[in-house]
């Protein structure tokens, strides 16, 4: 029989994990779409009755978000307007059936070049908090992916918590995908913006762009060149070279590699567009 | 937590305890332990959410949902929606909207509408389609539902049953929707019956392989328990099946040889829970891969390997269709146009993957499974497994959808091995990725064609050649190869006239049949050269079809006279349409922006039934001593809603209510062949059967009262009653003998449409009865991304007579999804989009707004005037989108389906060009 182990506590989890090295279960949407079977293959560790892991809250440092939040938690949560961003790549995470059961953790976790909660996520600064039963470490989200389906999660660590650091929850916020369909559909490309100004000038920027990359990118030149720059006619400093050298876009069933530099460059200024034009409203 | 412990949940509103491992799938509890198979599973990822379930008030994907995550939880399935009898509101609205068609997404749908009905009673249409977006239809275009779900707090007064002899031309709900909506449909892995082994198929993961089965004894000594294995030496038949008896060609189970990835090898079976655990990566059988013939330009190199020997150059079959001197008329035409285009492989997608169950009776071997084609299921399963066709008994399940591929067979011979070769019932269900590795697709073709036209923009002439990569096996393509032919003219004068379409052997998956026969690719390229000649010209666009379309008496490019040619009257239905369309267009883009409005138009034609064979339909009709009015109806409803329309006919040839009649099968053992639910031949052939065997029912009845035609008929209990004015008989139904079939009264009619052969030249009559039709897109194209939003469609369909014009509507909606999907989205690829996350179709957010002008012009030979509707409805879609694509950007799409890189790079290359 597949063993399956549903702790309540942390504690407990992280012992379980030691002993078995268990597949970790959250939302089970990318778990039982990997598998033909009707049963998870174990041994599988749930955390979803752990009630500590869930949730989003204000800490001193910024914000918290538990690891087994869900997507429509997220868009139920009570935030600023920089995280707004991620609320809207909230409504895109497959459908609502999907929202309602997969978690912002489980997103990172499985490291998908096209997944949805890495850019806004990125363009807040996010830290992954991870707990082994030896301790506690914190990595930026930019490090913890590592590649394709990989991270630096060790076998016996969970992820435990995102966390969003106030600094950089400043500003307003805009998310766009591009995809073939409306709703349940694989990102061809996808941007997250966040841009905070003072007398009408950039004074911080967050550029992020997932699916043209093995893992979704911040564009630091691109942002460089933004900074101080008029809020108003930021969208004519992101230049094409520039955002394409940052990213490294494959080309796969749903588009060519060319195109999804080209499609990236225009959603990050039209994101840019919408996010500034409502600051100036 | 122990996998020994019971979980405890609450499933619509009774607290169960279920023995079963943790890590389970909710679905599959919910289906095989607690018996509540209304929640459907259509892909076990995530990606169609029929199983879609309510936990707690928040609708989740149960095939997501672990059995642990439930446990204390309050669960609510389909079955928890109607109190008792009564269907909930939202039940009944989808009743109301005809927004269930198969049926399969129905319970998703429904649960996926109540979660958001519970927090939004009143929501926006947007709302709406946001909480549908994760559920997958594609039988209705999603419009029915999504009015279904606006609607549903406002039920109107109910509506009244037609009176004798008016069901024709009513819009009544389907006969057989309450148990679609109530989750009660018995679709074809609803069915288990009881100890029923389970059956699994080890698949060639290669294109074209040799392989050797190894040690299966051994292999099964080291499983957990006693399972069998079955391979091709098992089979006691003829190992060869296929649907076009000349071409016979496809193992059961391959034999030594693959031609197709998702082939079949061999068969396991044994107690499910063994089975369903089974690591069958580690079966015994070695592959031994060859280069596959990977398309159909490929597979025509001189030097290419063959995939049957007996098919030189991989050629299955040319069709031809001859008329004048093309060559002539294109050298002599003013205006001069030409395109190659390259359309994508289609997968039906249907959201039931194959599934079924057998056991036997007797010595009769029952398969209960979906289907589209009941008798020949039979005789060509019978014949695979060396039966005589009488010890087959075929009962069609409802089919979650067919679209054509479930015309052929698919496990019906498999599980009909295991239960013949172990006398004892089984059942499988193909997993999504079977579905789609295994059974048939629409054909990909390489189309090239030149259309010529007068100085006043009549056509002249036109010429078109086609490969369709029929992929491994015959299937239909013999059938697609002569269709094209046929239909490439579109439904205008073309009198001067060559098409061939030839049908490619590769080791492509099997191109089969698939709604149009390739006809929908013919008129892409047919429909977008019309838009270059009428440019040329200097017409309308719309004006240009006019000029040329087709008019009673004209011949068609097969020198068949045409009668009740209704495409005239479609194309002026559209006029006021595509006039406001197209100044909406100016106005848009006379403002400046990165988005263009497009308009662009293009028509069908489509004939109904086989070309120029017999395709004959019988009904029996009859009434039994206690006085039920018995319709045996052996067209399977695939969701098009034949058991409505043909029991609609039949009421009224006989002149009895519809709530009269009572539907029996289709069961082989029970209903006469009504043939298979393929070729928009089922409202025409088997309803021009039922109209004969209505009314010889009626006449029978009318000459043992000595009554007159214009005799009303009532059925009061056990007694018929015949008034006629003021006189009035009575028959005692009781008082007569029952016949064989235990009626007292009874008719039994065929009918089989008057066709005549095609010559060398394709000259003849290949169809009795066409359809007409005619579609106007509006949409959007960003100029800078290459996306593509569509707007709205009118859609004039000519159907010679709406039997029920709320189906009618149901059909032309969803084959506009379907034309939709082709032109934007869908593209299958072997080994690369064998999901239905990678595989696109469209969903509730990608639909436009679509308006339906049903066009009535009778039909001299259909019954009441009808002509089919099903197929026709999809063709004009994907070439009136392309056409408005490039009416807004200039962008020629040459390669579909119209991904946005696509577009863009065409966007550009008009631009270079201009």
């Amino acid at each position: 029989m597949d063993e399956y182990f549903r702790p309540q506590t942390l504690t407990d989890a992280l012992a379980v994990l030691d002993r078995t090295g268990a597949t970790v279960a959250a939302g089970c949407t990318d778990l039982f779409a990997g598998t033909q079977k009707q049963t998870l293959p174990g041994p599988v560790l749930d955390l979803t009755a752990i009630a500590a892991l869930r949730g989003i809250a204000a800490t001193p440092e910024g914000w918290r978000i538990g690891a087994t939040t869900t997507w429509s938690d997220v868009l139920g949560a009570d935030l600023p307007p920089a995280f707004d961003m991620l609320k809207q790549a909230a409504r895109e995470v497959g459908s609502v059936q999907i929202q309602n059961a997969g978690t912002v953790a489980g997103n990172l976790c499985n490291a998908s070049p096209a997944a949805d909660g890495v850019p806004p996520l990125l363009a807040l600064g996010a830290q992954v908090e991870l707990r082994s039963a030896s301790g506690r470490r914190t990595l930026p989200l930019s490090h913890f992916l590592t590649g394709v389906r990989a991270t630096r999660r060790g076998a016996s660590e969970l992820v435990t918590a995102i966390h969003v650091p106030r600094a950089a929850a400043r500003g307003r916020s805009g998310f766009l995908k591009l995809g073939a369909r409306r709703f349940l559909v694989i990102s061809i490309a996808m941007v997250a913006v966040r841009v905070a100004e003072t007398a009408g000038r950039v004074d911080d920027i967050a550029l992020a762009v997932g699916s043209c990359s093995a893992v979704a990118t911040r564009l630091p030149e691109v942002e460089s060149a933004c900074l101080g720059q008029p809020v108003a006619s930021i969208g004519d400093h992101v230049r094409d070279d520039a955002v394409a050298r940052a990213l490294s876009p494959i080309t796969d069933i749903r588009a060519d590699a060319a195109y999804r530099a080209t499609a990236a460059t225009e959603l990050l200024r039209r994101a840019l567009r919408d996010v500034t034009a409502g600051a100036l409203a | 937590m122990k996998d020994a412990d019971a979980v405890s949940l609450t499933v619509n509103g009774a607290t169960v305890a279920v023995q079963s491992a943790p890590g389970r799938r909710l679905s599959d509890v919910l289906r095989s332990d607690l018996g509540l198979t209304g929640t459907k599973v259509g892909c076990d990822a995530g990606d169609c959410g029929t199983c879609t379930v309510l936990m707690d008030g928040a609708a989740v994907c149960a095939c997501l949902t672990p059995l642990a995550r439930a446990a204390g939880a309050d669960i609510r399935t389909v079955e928890g929606l109607s109190e008792g009898a009564a269907l909930s509101a939202l039940q009944a609205s989808f009743l109301r909207h005809g927004a269930a068609q198969c049926g399969i997404c129905t319970p998703g749908m429904l649960m996926a509408a109540t979660a958001l009905l519970s927090r939004n009673p009143d929501p926006e249409r947007a709302e709406v389609e946001e909480a549908l977006g994760g559920v997958l239809c594609r039988c209705t275009g999603y419009a029915a539902i999504v009015d279904a779900v606006l609607d549903a707090p406002n039920p109107p007064p109910a509506a009244a049953c037609p009176r004798a002899g008016g069901a024709v031309g009513a819009a009544v709900e389907r006969l057989d929707g309450r148990p679609k909506v109530a989750g009660r449909e018995i679709f074809g892995a609803d069915h288990v019956p009881q100890g029923a082994l389970l059956v699994r198929a080890i698949r060639s993961p290669h294109a074209s392989a040799r392989f050797r089965i190894g040690d299966v004894q051994a292999w099964v000594a080291a499983q957990a328990g006693p399972i069998r294995v079955f391979t091709a030496g098992d089979i006691p038949g003829d190992n060869r099946f296929g649907v076009i008896p000349v071409f016979r060609d496809q193992p059961a189970l391959a034999e030594s040889h693959v031609r197709m990835r998702g082939e079949a090898v061999a068969l396991v079976a044994g107690d499910p829970e063994i089975v369903e655990t089974l690591d069958l990566s580690d079966f015994p059988v070695a592959w031994e891969a060859q280069d596959g013939l990977a398309d159909a330009e490929t597979a025509k190199d001189p030097g290419a390997p063959q995939v049957h020997e007996t098919r030189p150059g991989n050629i299955l079959i040319a069709g031809k269709v001859r008329r004048g001197d093309p060559d002539q008329a294109l050298s002599d035409a003013a205006h001069l146009a030409g395109a190659t285009i390259r359309t994508a492989c289609v997968e039906h997608a249907y959201i039931e993957p194959e599934a079924g169950a057998a056991w036997m009776d007797g010595e009769t071997l029952v398969i209960q499974a979906c289907t589209q084609a009941p008798a020949m299921d039979r005789d060509d399963t019978a014949r695979v497994l060396g039966l005589a066709p009488d010890r087959v008994r075929i009962i069609p399940s409802a089919s979650g959808g067919g679209f054509g591929s479930k015309l052929d067979l698919s496990l019906q011979p498999l599980i009909g091995l295991v239960t013949l070769k172990t006398g004892q019932p089984c059942r499988m269900a193909y997993s999504r990725r079977d579905s789609m590795t295994s059974t048939t697709k629409r054909h990909p073709a390489t189309m090239s064609a030149r259309a010529g036209a007068d100085a006043a923009g009549r056509v002249t002439g036109m010429v078109f050649d086609g490969d369709f990569d029929t992929g491994a096996y015959a299937s239909w393509g013999p059938t697609v190869a002569v269709r094209v032919p046929v239909h490439a003219s579109g439904p205008y004068r073309v009198p001067n006239y060559h098409a061939e379409a030839r049908a490619v052997h590769t080791n492509g998956p099997t191109s089969g049949a698939f709604r149009g026969f390739g006809v929908p690719q013919a008129a892409i390229l047919q429909e977008t050269l019309f838009d270059d000649l009428a440019e040329q010209a200097g017409i309308d666009r719309l004006r240009f079809r006019l000029l040329n379309a087709l008019r009673d008496g004209d011949s068609s490019v097969c020198g068949q006279v045409l009668h009740g040619v209704g495409i005239h009257d479609c194309l002026t239905a559209l006029q006021d349409p595509w006039t406001e369309a197209l100044e909406a267009a100016r106005r848009v883009n006379g403002r400046s922006g990165r988005v263009r409005r497009g308009v662009g138009i293009a028509s069908c034609w489509y004939g109904c039934g086989n070309t120029a064979l017999p395709n004959p339909s019988t009904i029996r009709i009859g009434l039994t001593p206690d006085g039920r009015l018995c319709l045996h109806q052996g067209a399977t409803d695939i969701g098009q809603g034949a058991n409505t329309v043909i029991a609609q006919i039949a009421a009224d040839a006989l002149g009895l209510p519809l709530s009269d009649v009572t539907l029996v099968g289709p069961d082989t053992a029970l209903t006469p062949d009504c043939g298979k639910t393929s070729a928009s031949r089922q409202t025409v052939i088997t309803g021009k059967a039922a109209l004969l065997a209505g009314a010889a029912l009626r006449a029978r009845v009318l000459a043992l009262t000595n009554m007159g035609d214009g005799a009303a008929l009532a059925l009061e209990g056990r007694r018929l009653v015949v008034r006629d004015g003021p006189g009035q008989r009575v028959i005692d139904l009781a008082a007569l003998p029952p016949d064989a079939h235990g009626y007292v009264l009874a008719a039994e009619e065929s009918y089989d449409p008057p066709t005549r052969p095609l010559d060398e030249n394709g000259q003849g009559v290949p169809y009795a009865v066409y359809g007409y039709g005619a579609q106007v897109v509006e949409l959007d194209v960003d100029m800078t991304l290459g996306t593509v939003k569509v707007r709205r469609i009118t859609a004039a369909h000519d159907l010679g007579r709406a039997i029920n014009p709320m189906l009618a509507k149901g059909q032309i909606e969803g084959g506009i999804a379907q034309g939709l999907g082709m032109a934007l989205m869908e593209e299958y690829i072997p080994g690369r989009t064998e999901n239905l996350h990678d595989y696109l179709i469209p969903t509730a957010g990608d639909m436009p707004d679509i308006r339906s002008i049903l066009i009535e012009k009778p039909d001299p030979e259909g019954p009441m005037g009808a002509k089919g509707l099903g197929e026709h409805v999809l063709i004009p879609t994907a070439p009136a989108i392309l056409n408005a694509i490039r009416d807004a950007s200039g962008a020629r799409i040459t390669r579909l389906p119209a991904l946005p890189h696509r577009v863009l790079a065409a966007i550009r290359a008009a631009s270079e060009g201009a």
